[in-house]
């Protein structure tokens, strides 16, 4: 494992996977293009929905409880499809996710995120496509989540994990 | 035909249409580049990326995980899309009970899928304004990474992937999401 990928464990950060194939910047445009698909569906499932998420935590429907767990079914049996028939990525290298390790960050930091989603309604994914969905507003949301995460790395070492 | 298939993308998906599609976004970018699907770790590349300050947590090569960002990038064209092309015009349906109490909150408008009378750029500087955008961004930026990753990199890849503190983290979002939705929006909406 190289440095960077190490660094990025320590830290807890939930994207760790460094491909070792040196690749132009376009070939990035196909994550765009799954973005697109991703954008479009959050807006007409009604993901982005600052109502839903209040009907979700008021248990008034099922809507997102029903979106959240197919999602959870689905990449459950993907990953262990995946797994278990050691399925290789595209460009053929194998395909590694990275276990995740408890410390009380998920706690606190979890506790801290689900105030902020009932007030805002979103979690980072749904902020972006609010965003190009035509609540240009969402833009300070956004960057106030930048700054969020900036604040949390600046004090990083002085908070309990 | 091409019509009805336009009629039938416009109305609102149920949920198993979108959950069976978020739900293959994982397989998906684990099979195009081995990337493991999250979403929060885009706010900490561009605090790599433009203000790094010399803080550890911000000091590594962000431009090995650009695809994180073109995939945000993607999003909000995404959105933009559906927003504009998409859009019945139908008021958007919300469960009676909840609408019921909004109302009783103070919440006015339900044509959109956000109440413009919270988020809009004449509310943004109004307390009201203030806490429900920049101060509920802070807590989701500061939330998610202390967390250490968001709905998508523990709800939905982190329980795909059967980790056990990817349980935690959902747990709490929800607990806290509760609590809020509970005992501090009533006082919130009446800022």
């Amino acid at each position: 494992m190289s440095q960077h990928s190490k660094e990025m464990v320590e830290t807890g950060t939930a994207c760790v996977n460094e491909s070792e194939v040196q690749k132009p910047w376009y070939s990035n445009l196909k994550y765009s293009i799954v973005g697109i698909l991703f954008g479009i569906v959050f807006v007409k499932s009604e993901i982005i929905s600052w109502f839903r998420i209040q009907e979700m935590f008021r248990l008034d429907s099922f809507h997102m409880y029903g979106v959240i767990g197919t999602a959870v079914f689905v990449g459950l049996i993907s990953v262990q499809i995946i797994k278990r028939k050691k399925i290789k990525s595209f460009e053929g290298e194998p395909i590694i996710i990275q276990d995740k390790t408890f410390n009380k960050g998920q706690i606190y930091g979890g506790l801290m995120f689900g105030f902020g989603w009932a007030i805002t309604g979103a979690c980072p994914g749904p902020l972006y496509v609010q965003l190009g969905s035509g609540f240009t507003v969402i833009s300070v949301t956004i960057l106030s989540a930048i700054l969020g995460t900036w604040v949390y790395g600046k004090f990083k070492d002085k908070l309990p994990h | 035909m091409g019509n009805q298939i336009i009629e039938l993308l416009k109305q609102p998906w149920p949920w198993y249409v979108g959950g069976v599609f978020v739900g293959l976004t994982v397989p998906i970018l684990l099979l195009l580049g081995n990337k493991s699907f999250g979403i929060s770790s885009s706010l900490r590349h561009i605090c790599a990326a433009c203000m790094p300050a010399k803080i550890p947590f911000f000091n590594y090569d962000w431009k090995k995980e650009s695809w994180n960002l073109f995939f945000v990038v993607g999003t909000i064209i995404g959105g933009f899309i559906a927003g504009h092309f998409l859009m019945s015009g139908d008021q958007i349906v919300i469960a009676e009970n909840t609408k019921k109490q909004l109302v009783a909150l103070g919440i006015q408008d339900f044509t959109h899928l956000m109440p413009t009378d919270i988020f809009s750029w004449s509310a943004v500087l109004t307390l009201k304004g203030f806490v429900f955008m920049v101060l509920g961004g802070f807590l989701v930026g500061f939330g998610t990474r202390w967390a250490g990753g968001c709905t998508s990199g523990h709800a939905i890849m982190g329980l795909s992937n059967l980790q056990w503190p990817s349980l935690v983290a959902t747990c709490c979002f929800l607990i806290g999401g509760f609590i809020m939705t509970w005992f501090g929006l009533p006082f919130l909406l009446s800022l």
